[in-house]
């Protein structure tokens, strides 16, 4: 292999290039990066970089050294436009056609948006310092959506003195991540400070005032941001022969077709341990994947299935969430440790007869490694639960 | 070989500890990651390396001599 591309230059394509540059690959190394910035970090901007805690420059992901250490053909602030599998080349925006023995594509997504103008989204960089700017004491925020993302800004903002009113649709926020109880126990974070949540409460449109509601009314706002969500980059695979079905369809190697696979955000693949195919917006995931998609690139007969015990964390106001396993779609959850009534605490979540994960809320950190390891283990919900 | 911990940016995952024990550590309160050896040896290459490549918080740097 003489030419491998790396699209997208973030994490998951940053672990990418990495992990082949580590594993011996000397070849040609192309990183594709559709924004201006060398790799940087993503979960900062929603804290550290939305509070102004950190400059902007403390995100990135390592230092110029390391990186020109890599060797690679950066392109950066240029997108993918398109590739074909049978030609082996891949398309950029500003013209030039790239030949490859190997493409790992890393993409990620981009936020969804709703109908209307001039609301913030929180994905990168420049939409992070957009806000920043913005927040001062007694700004009218309404954020739309109160999942990690939502749930987080609110937080910061707050801190920062603005009058905060978060609007989700779903009954109970992050139910459908992570059940019912716990959703309610997060819900009560927001409203014990005064941030006003309104739930079951569906937003149509962004308006010059603020946001206009499913039953026509509107609340005002002097800044919206919308965290509803997000939507895989895919688009530029249309024709190019892949299996796209919200996300970049991938066997259990993160394989879309001989010789290229896909890490990170974008990748919806098997995973054997768990038995679905998943596609993880974690930033865990990615530098893994990453990693597992750069290895058995340059390994395919001798290649490993990825199989990692998923691993996410939040932080919101003082409370510290930290999950690992795969809690979508459980069938039950208990809590084994710590005390839900004073707001910290661990849960399991079933899944069939098997523990499928935990999460802790507030709890020294520790305290959920055991969880980790147990899930690792495939153990069955009733050796660990009962 | 030398390992540089940043510790403000430490998320207290415990990823570098899953990828090498002997090498990092969470403390007891808030997880926040500690070295347990500044200077390990070339057995601890690749758990170090690992490390570095999982961290979620871009943390842990390498200086290899």
């Amino acid at each position: 292999m003489k030419r491998i591309v790396v699209v997208g230059a973030s994490a998951a394509g940053l672990a990418a290039a990495e992990t082949l540059r580590r594993e011996g690959y000397d070849g040609t190394l192309t990183l594709v990066g559709d924004e201006p910035h060398p790799p940087y970090d993503r979960p900062p901007l929603s804290k550290q970089v939305l509070a102004a805690e950190w400059p902007p420059e403390r995100v990135r992901l390592r230092p110029p050294a390391d990186l020109a250490a890599l060797g690679l053909d950066q392109r950066l602030g240029v997108a993918a436009t398109g590739m074909d599998v049978a030609d082996q080349a891949l398309r950029l925006a500003d013209g030039s056609v790239l030949p490859y023995d190997g493409l790992v594509i890393a993409t990620g997504v981009r936020p969804r948006r709703l109908p209307g103008e001039g609301a913030h989204v929180l994905r990168t960089l420049s939409d992070a310092l957009t806000l920043r700017d913005r927040l001062r004491p007694g700004l009218r925020l309404v954020v739309v959506g109160a999942g990690f993302l939502g749930a987080e800004a609110a937080a910061v903002a707050w801190k920062l003195g603005a009058r905060v009113t978060l609007l989700e649709p779903a009954p109970v926020p992050l139910a459908h991540a992570v059940g019912e109880e716990v959703g309610r126990v997060l819900s009560r974070a927001h409203l014990e400070r005064g941030v006003d949540l309104r739930t079951g409460v569906t937003v149509t449109e962004v308006t010059e005032e603020g946001v206009r509601l499913g039953d026509g009314r509107e609340v005002e706002a002097d800044e919206v941001l919308v965290a509803v969500g997000s939507l895989p980059n895919t688009e530029w695979l249309a024709g190019s022969g892949l299996t796209v079905a919200d996300g970049v369809v991938c066997d259990q190697y993160c394989a879309a077709a001989p010789g290229v696979y896909a890490a990170g955000d974008v990748a919806r693949w098997h995973h054997p341990h768990f038995g679905v195919r998943m596609r993880i917006e974690h930033r865990t995931n990615a530098a893994e994947q990453g990693m597992a998609a750069a290895r058995n690139l340059l390994n395919p007969e001798a290649a490993k299935p990825f199989a990692p015990v998923p691993y996410f964390w939040s932080d919101q106001y003082d409370l510290k969430i930290q999950a690992y396993g795969y809690l979508r779609g459980h069938d039950e959850l208990a809590f084994v440790d710590g005390d839900l009534a004073e707001g910290h605490f661990v849960a399991a979540y079933r899944t069939g007869d098997r523990l499928a994960g935990a999460l802790a809320v507030g709890m020294p950190p520790k305290t959920i490694r055991r969880w980790r390891q147990a899930v690792a283990a495939g153990a069955s919900w009733k050796e660990v639960v009962g | 070989m030398r390992v540089e911990l940043d510790e403000p940016k430490c998320v207290a995952s415990g990823q570098c500890v899953l990828a090498a024990p002997e090498v990092f550590d969470q403390r007891d309160e808030d997880g926040i990651a500690f070295l347990l050896d500044e200077t390990p040896g070339a057995d601890s290459l690749d758990g170090v390396r690992e490390a570095v490549a999982v961290c979620p918080a871009a943390a842990i740097r390498l200086a290899e001599r």
